[in-house]
């Protein structure tokens, strides 16, 4: 497996006023990294999509929260974790403690997490869900060719 | 990071206009002034998406809440001038299947 070339993390307050800061970040790297208009744009809605439910769900009202977001940069493809435990992490252990992939519960994601989780599934190339002490979603989008050799939206989802 | 909403109405139809991003941010402030129109009977409302340059689920779920409260008020949605991009979106969650959605203003059909 190729290691991460480069990690790039940061931490808005789980109000949505920020999603819209994220997507000019995550704008701004994956345009670094090469990717055409249209993969930006559908990166945008994804991570867009991903903050909204952090920053909708994850802490009661009037309770102050924070949002992760970690994004892997390789040579080959932008992994993006969005995390609303509040916790900074780390990227490689957390990534690993998400588990195989399997291509099993997108019917019941789709009814947890709405239009803005069966985006995420259709827009990415790789997508995985963490519930522990918080939720972790986990999104893969490849470069260019490498993304043909994989299984679009791939998910899964395990209850710790 | 804003959106910006135009109406106008004559004595068939109510025209809206919508320009900027739609997210969870905006989303609330569309919803706030687009539900309302859709109270009275057998309203027509027009919605162009012209300036939409972003829209994600949020946005979408004011415009499927719009279409839903009209369709019980036996009115019309239209939604009009849609990019690419919204286009996109509508097509890959089974709204075009649904909703009147077009990429021209004088073209509102199926």
């Amino acid at each position: 497996m190729k290691q991460v070339m480069d990690y790039v993390e940061m931490k808005i307050p789980a109000k949505p006023e920020y999603v819209g800061v994220i997507r000019l970040t995550i704008s701004g790297i994956a345009s670094r990294m090469g990717y055409t208009y249209e993969e930006i744009e559908d990166i945008k809605i994804a991570v867009s999509e991903a903050c909204t439910n952090a920053v909708q769900h994850a802490y009661p009202e009037n309770v102050a929260g924070e949002v992760i977001i970690g994004f892997g940069i390789y040579e080959d493809k932008l992994e993006t974790m969005v995390a609303d435990s509040g916790q900074s992490f780390n990227f490689l252990q957390t990534k690993e403690e998400l588990g195989p992939y399997t291509e099993s519960s997108t019917v019941d994601q789709l009814t947890e997490g709405g239009l803005g989780l069966y985006l995420i599934e259709t827009l990415m190339d790789e997508v995985r869900v963490l519930n522990r002490s918080g939720v972790t979603v986990f999104m893969v989008k490849y470069l260019g060719e490498e993304r043909e050799n994989h299984d679009k939206a791939t998910s899964d989802r395990e209850t710790n | 990071m804003k959106v910006n909403i135009e109406k106008h109405e004559d004595d068939k139809e109510i025209y809206v206009s919508v320009s900027g991003e739609i997210d969870a941010y905006t989303a609330p402030k569309l919803r706030e002034e687009l539900l309302p129109l859709t109270e009275g009977k057998n309203n027509v409302i027009t919605v162009n998406l012209k300036d939409v340059s972003y829209l994600d689920s949020t946005g979408l779920g004011v415009f499927v809440g719009m279409f839903k409260q009209l369709n019980k008020n036996d009115g019309e949605l239209k939604l009009v001038e849609l990019s690419d991009r919204l286009k996109r979106l509508f097509n890959i969650t089974g709204l075009s299947h649904i909703m009147s959605i077009s990429d021209n203003a004088e073209d509102v059909g199926r």
